[in-house]
C-alpha cells in the first residue's frame, strides 16, 4: 500500500521548481521510535539504485523506507527547472545501460517509462566539415565514406565485433560476481560457470573482449579505422567519467561500457528519457511507491545504528531514528564504509581498500538555456535536425588526448571534450516552443586543481566551454539565456558522490567485478550483519544501470530466506 | 497513373526517404524520416501530422438518412447525435462483417461515412424506397489527422472550438479563414483530431497547422508509425486483421463483430427493435454462443523471448516495424488455439504485442498462450498471454 502523504515545503529562497515527487512523509518527526518508525528495510539514498533496490524489496513484501537527503529523489539523475520554462538535466542526461529486466520486473511502463529515440549522432570538425550519422545504415556508410572509403568498410566489422563482445559480456552485468576468494562450493561452481561461458565463445570474441577490458581504445580503434573524425567519435566514448585518455590502457573498458547499453536490442543505442533522467527517476519512484515503498525526502542519514555487530537502523542528522533489520546504503563506497559506520567496526584490510578506491572525478556539466538552435555553418539549412541526438565535440583522438594532457598536470582542458545534447529537440516538454535546453558533458576537469579550487574556477570553466562551442557554432554566445556550471566539487556537494565521480568510483579493471568495491566484498554484503551496499560503487557500476540496486535486493532476500528457515 | 492527395506538395517535400505506398490509388508516405520510431514518438510525446485523404468518403443525406443507416449499420446510428461521430461496422445477412469505418453526423439528416474500400454501390443498392441520397465525395475533401498529446494545445490556437470538443465529437470551425470540420477522431489511440477540409484549401490548412506547430517537435508521420500506434491502440485494419465478407472465399476468412471484439457495438441488441442487416444471425450467434473466435491482445513474455534468442546465439530482435503476416498461437500442448494478425514491438510497452484471435474459452485476459516465431530457421514457441485491448490506452485519449 502506498502511503499517501504530502511533499515537504521547499526550503525558503529556493528558486527552482523540481519534478514533482508525490510521496514523502507527512508524519511529524519524533525522537521516539514507535511502531511507525520500524521497517523491514531502510534504504539510505534515493538515487536510481536506491529506488530500484527499495522497489524490489517492497515488491517482495518488505515494509521498505527510502530516505533521501535532498528535496527530490534521483540522486545524480534529476531534472530541474533552473530557468523559467527550461528543464535542466543537471547531472546525468541520457539512458542506455538500464537493465531491461528492471523495466519489466518493476513494471516501469505502467508508470510512464518512455525512452525517446535519439535520431542522429553529429560530430562537427574543426575545419567546418562534419560526420552526421542517422538511423539508416546505408546513409551512414556513404557519410563515413566521405571521410574514408576504408572506414566505411570497416564500420560494419567494428559494429559486429563490438556487438559480439557486448553479447559475451552482457550476462556479467546481470549477475552477482562470484567470490574469487571463497572456498564455498557454490562460489566455486559459479566461477566454473563463468569459465564455461567464456570457453563457449569464439576465441576471437574472447580476445577482443580482453583487449577492450584491459587495453586502450586507441589501439582497438586503430585496427579498424584511419579517419580522425571516425576514430574521434568512437574514442570519445572511451573516456567518459574516467581519468584516462584514449591512448591510456583502460580506456577500452570505458568504451565497452558505453557500447554495451541497449534500447530495444540495439547495442550502443542511447535514449533520452521523457523529461530527462529526472523524469526516469520519477518513474522509478512511482513504481517503488506502487509496490508499497515509502519515500521520505529531506531526511539525511547521519549514521547506521549497529548493535552487537548487526545493523538495527539509521539515525538522521536531526536525531530521528528509524529501525529495521536490513539497512542498505545506496551511497558510494567511501560514504558507505567510512562515514555511515565507524571504520573501526570494519576489518582493516577493507578500510584500507576503500581508502585506496579511486574516485578522482574528472567530468563536469555546463548546461544552457538557449534562445534558439545553435548554427553549424555547413548545416545551417537543416535546422534542429543534426541536433536530434548527441553532438560530439571530440574531432580526433589527438584532440581528446591533448584535452587529457591538461588534466594529467592538474588543470582542466583548455579545449575540452564536450558531449552535447539539445534535449528539447527530442522532448518538447524540456523548453518553451522554439527555445532549447542544451546539456554539455565536459571533460577533463579534475576534482583536484593545481593551486586553485573550483569555487574560484567555476565560471572560468563555463567560459572555456562556451569559447569552445563558439568556435564550432559561431554566434552561440548570443543564444545563451542561462548557464549552469557543475564542477566535480558541485557534484560532490549536491549529490554526495565522493570527489564528484559520476560512477561512484572509477571504471578501472582493478575496481570492477570481483573487486568492486573491494576484494571479497563484491556481493553487496558488508562485514556488518544486515548492512548492505547497493550503490554504483558496487558491481556493475554507474551509468544508470540499476543493476546494483536489483542485485543487492536479490542478495538481501536470499539472506532473509536462509535466516527464516 | 497513381494519384496524389491534395497535401502532396507538402508531404512530398517532407518525405526524406522516397518511400511511398499505394493507398487506394494514391501515394502515401511510408515514412518521412529514416527512423519511423522517431515519428512514432512524435505521436506519443508531442504530435504528428498524417495525411489520411485516401480514405473513401460518402455523403449520405436526406429525410430518411438515419432510418436508412439504421438498417444497414450494425451499431445503432440513433445514438450518434448531430455533432458526433461513431466507429461502426456493417454486416452481411449471415452476420459477417463487410467493413468498418467512422461515420460523422453533421446534422440530423446529413452524414459522412468513411471506408477503406469502395462501398458506393453496396450502400446505393440498399436505398430502396428511402428518401436518401448518397454521393461519393472522396476527392472533395482532404483529411489531416493531427494526433498526439500536444495536438489540442496547438490546434486550439487555430480553432478554439477544439478545447472542449469531446471524444468522437465534431465541430465546424475555420482555420486561417478556411471552413473546416474538426473531429476528435483518429487511428492512433492517442489524443487527436482530424481536420476535414475542401481539397482546394488543403495546403493552406496544412501550412497553418504546421506553422502553429513550430517549436513543438511536431513532424509528419507515415504509414509505419501509424501502424505501430494503431496496433498498440487495438484498432483493426481491413485485409490485415479481417477480410470483407463480400470478398472472402471461405467462412474461415469471415468474421462476426463479436469475433472481432466489436460486440460492444451490439450491446442491448436483444432488447431493442432495430432491424439491420445481419441482426438475426448476430442474435443467434449471441444466444447460441457460436462465436468461433475472440479478438484479443497478446503480450509476449519478454524474458522468454530474450531467452530463446540468446540461447540460439542471437541478439533478440526488437524491431518495431509491424509485419503483415500471421503468427500462430498454441497452447502448452502445441495445439493451435488461434492466430495473430498484427504483430509488432511496442516501444512504449517495451514488449512484442499482437492483435490476435483465440478460441473463446481462452479469451480471458492473462490466459497463457504460446506464439510461434522462427528463430535461427526453426520454429520456437515463445510464452505470451492474452490481454485486454487496447494494450496502450492513455487517459488523455478520451479526457
Amino acid at each position: 500500500m502506498t502511503k499517501k502523504t504530502t511533499a515537504p515545503k521547499a526550503p525558503k529562497g529556493r528558486t527552482s521548481r523540481t519534478t514533482a515527487t508525490t510521496s514523502t512523509s507527512g508524519t511529524t518527526r519524533r525522537r521516539t521510535t514507535g511502531d511507525d518508525q520500524r521497517y523491514d528495510a531502510i534504504v539510505v539514498g534515493g538515487g536510481h539504485n536506491g529506488l530500484v533496490n527499495g522497489a524490489y524489496l517492497a515488491k517482495s513484501g518488505l515494509r521498505t523506507l527510502i530516505l533521501e537527503r535532498r528535496h527530490l529523489v534521483g540522486g545524480a539523475a534529476i531534472t530541474e527547472e533552473l530557468h523559467p520554462g527550461f528543464w535542466f538535466t543537471t547531472f546525468s542526461y541520457a539512458l542506455s545501460l538500464l537493465r531491461p529486466d528492471i523495466i519489466h520486473e518493476l513494471e516501469l511502463t505502467r508508470h510512464g517509462f518512455m525512452p525517446l529515440l535519439m535520431a542522429n549522432t553529429f560530430a562537427p570538425m574543426e575545419n567546418g566539415d562534419y560526420l552526421l550519422l542517422s538511423q539508416d545504415r546505408g546513409e551512414n556508410l556513404r557519410e563515413i565514406a566521405r571521410h574514408s572509403k576504408h572506414d566505411a568498410d570497416a564500420y560494419d566489422q567494428y559494429e559486429h565485433d563490438v556487438s559480439q563482445v557486448c553479447q559475451l559480456i552482457k550476462p556479467l552485468l546481470d549477475m552477482v560476481p562470484p567470490d574469487l576468494f571463497s572456498d564455498d562450493p557454490a562460489e566455486l561452481l559459479a566461477l566454473a560457470g563463468l569459465g564455461r561461458h567464456f570457453r563457449r565463445a569464439q576465441p576471437r570474441v574472447v580476445q577482443n573482449a580482453i583487449r577492450l577490458l584491459t587495453g586502450s581504445a586507441a589501439d582497438f580503434l586503430d585496427d579498424y579505422f584511419e579517419s580522425d573524425i571516425v576514430k574521434g567519435l568512437f574514442a570519445s566514448a572511451s573516456i567518459i567519467g574516467t581519468k584516462v585518455g584514449p591512448y591510456s590502457q583502460g580506456s577500452g573498458l570505458v568504451l565497452l561500457y558505453h557500447s554495451i547499453g541497449e534500447h530495444d536490442s540495439v547495442f550502443g543505442a542511447w535514449a533520452f528519457h521523457k523529461k530527462g533522467n529526472g523524469g526516469f527517476t520519477q518513474v522509478l519512484a512511482r513504481a517503488a511507491q506502487a509496490f508499497g515503498a515509502e519515500i521520505r525526502l529531506e531526511s539525511p542519514v547521519a549514521s547506521v545504528i549497529t548493535k552487537g555487530g548487526r545493523a538495527t537502523g539509521v539515525a538522521l542528522s536531526d536525531g530521528t531514528e528509524y529501525h529495521a533489520d536490513v539497512v542498505v546504503s545506496a551511497l558510494d563506497p567511501r560514504r558507505t564504509f567510512l562515514e555511515l559506520v565507524e571504520p573501526r567496526d570494519l576489518p582493516t584490510d577493507l578500510v584500507d581498500h576503500i581508502r585506496r578506491f579511486r574516485f578522482q572525478g574528472t567530468s563536469s556539466k555546463v548546461n544552457f538555456a538557449l534562445d534558439g538552435i545553435p548554427v553549424f555553418p555547413a548545416l545551417a539549412d537543416r535546422g534542429v535536425e543534426p541536433f536530434r541526438g548527441f553532438t560530439n565535440i571530440g574531432p580526433s583522438m589527438e584532440y581528446l588526448e591533448r584535452a587529457f594532457d591538461d588534466a594529467k598536470y592538474g588543470w582542466y582542458s583548455q579545449h575540452p571534450y564536450i558531449d552535447m545534447a539539445v534535449q528539447s529537440t527530442i522532448d518538447p516538454d524540456m523548453a518553451p516552443p522554439g527555445k532549447h535546453v542544451m546539456s554539455c558533458f565536459i571533460q577533463y576537469t579534475p576534482y583536484k586543481l593545481r593551486e586553485r579550487d573550483w569555487d574560484a574556477e567555476r565560471q572560468n570553466l563555463g567560459d572555456t566551454v562556451q569559447r569552445t562551442l563558439e568556435s564550432f557554432f559561431p554566434g552561440f554566445g548570443n543564444l545563451v539565456l542561462h548557464r549552469e556550471v557543475v564542477t566535480p566539487l558541485d557534484i560532490e556537494r549536491v549529490v554526495g558522490l565522493s570527489e564528484g565521480n559520476i560512477f561512484a568510483g572509477e571504471f578501472l579493471a582493478p575496481q570492477m567485478f570481483f573487486f568492486r568495491p573491494a576484494p571479497g566484498w563484491s556481493q553487496y554484503r558488508t562485514p556488518i550483519d544486515g548492512y548492505y551496499q547497493c550503490g554504483s560503487g558496487t558491481h556493475p557500476g554507474g551509468c544508470v544501470m540499476g543493476a546494483p540496486g536489483k542485485l543487492a535486493a536479490g542478495q538481501i532476500l536470499k539472506d532473509r530466506a536462509i535466516r527464516g528457515r | 497513373m497513381i494519384r496524389t492527395t491534395p497535401f502532396h506538395p507538402r508531404t512530398s517535400a517532407a518525405n526524406q526517404t522516397g518511400l511511398w505506398s499505394h493507398w487506394s490509388g494514391h501515394l502515401a508516405s511510408e515514412k518521412y524520416q529514416v527512423a519511423e520510431k522517431f515519428e512514432y514518438f512524435a505521436i506519443r510525446n508531442s504530435a504528428g501530422m498524417f495525411d489520411s485523404s485516401p480514405l473513401y468518403k460518402y455523403r449520405i443525406h436526406g429525410r430518411d438518412a438515419e432510418r436508412f443507416l439504421g438498417g444497414v449499420l450494425a451499431r445503432d446510428i440513433r445514438a450518434c447525435r448531430p455533432g458526433h461521430a461513431q466507429y461502426t461496422t456493417w454486416c452481411d445477412d449471415r452476420g459477417f462483417v463487410v467493413e468498418d469505418g467512422v461515420i460523422l453526423r453533421h446534422a440530423a439528416d446529413e452524414f459522412l461515412l468513411t471506408a477503406a474500400e469502395p462501398n458506393f454501390a453496396y450502400f446505393a443498392d440498399l436505398i430502396g424506397r428511402h428518401d436518401v441520397a448518397i454521393e461519393e465525395v472522396s476527392d472533395d475533401y482532404a483529411t489531416l489527422a493531427f494526433q498526439g498529446p500536444r495536438s489540442r494545445t496547438i490546434l486550439e490556437g487555430l480553432a478554439p472550438e477544439v478545447s472542449a470538443l469531446p471524444y468522437f465529437a465534431l465541430t465546424p470551425a475555420t482555420i486561417s479563414g478556411i471552413p473546416v470540420t474538426i473531429s476528435r477522431t483518429g487511428f492512433t489511440g492517442d489524443l487527436g483530431f482530424e481536420v476535414w477540409v475542401a481539397s482546394g484549401d488543403a495546403l493552406a490548412v496544412w501550412d497553418a497547422v504546421a506553422e502553429a506547430s513550430q517549436g513543438h517537435g511536431v513532424i509528419p508521420f507515415g504509414l509505419q508509425a501509424l501502424e505501430m500506434a494503431r496496433i498498440e491502440a487495438g484498432l483493426l485494419l481491413l485485409d490485415v486483421d479481417f477480410r470483407s465478407s463480400r470478398f472472402a472465399w471461405t467462412d474461415e476468412d469471415r468474421s462476426t463483430p463479436t469475433e472481432l471484439g466489436l460486440g460492444w457495438m451490439l450491446r442491448g441488441i436483444e432488447a431493442d427493435d432495430r432491424a439491420f442487416i445481419g441482426r438475426r444471425a448476430i442474435v443467434r450467434e449471441m444466444t447460441e454462443k457460436t462465436s468461433r473466435w475472440r479478438m484479443t491482445g497478446v503480450v509476449v513474455d519478454w524474458h522468454d523471448y530474450d531467452r530463446i534468442y540468446t540461447n540460439a546465439g542471437l541478439i533478440p530482435p526488437k524491431d518495431h516495424t509491424p509485419v503483415h503476416e500471421e503468427f500462430f498461437l498454441y497452447d502448452d500442448d502445441l495445439k493451435q488455439v488461434g492466430y495473430a494478425t498484427s504483430y509488432a514491438y511496442s516501444p512504449i510497452l517495451q514488449r512484442h504485442i499482437a492483435l490476435a484471435r483465440v478460441r473463446p474459452n481462452l479469451a480471458a485476459p492473462g490466459t497463457r498462450v504460446r506464439l510461434e516465431i522462427d528463430v535461427n530457421h526453426r520454429y520456437e514457441y515463445v510464452a505470451a498471454h492474452t490481454a485486454r485491448l487496447p494494450l496502450y490506452n492513455p487517459e488523455r485519449k478520451t479526457a
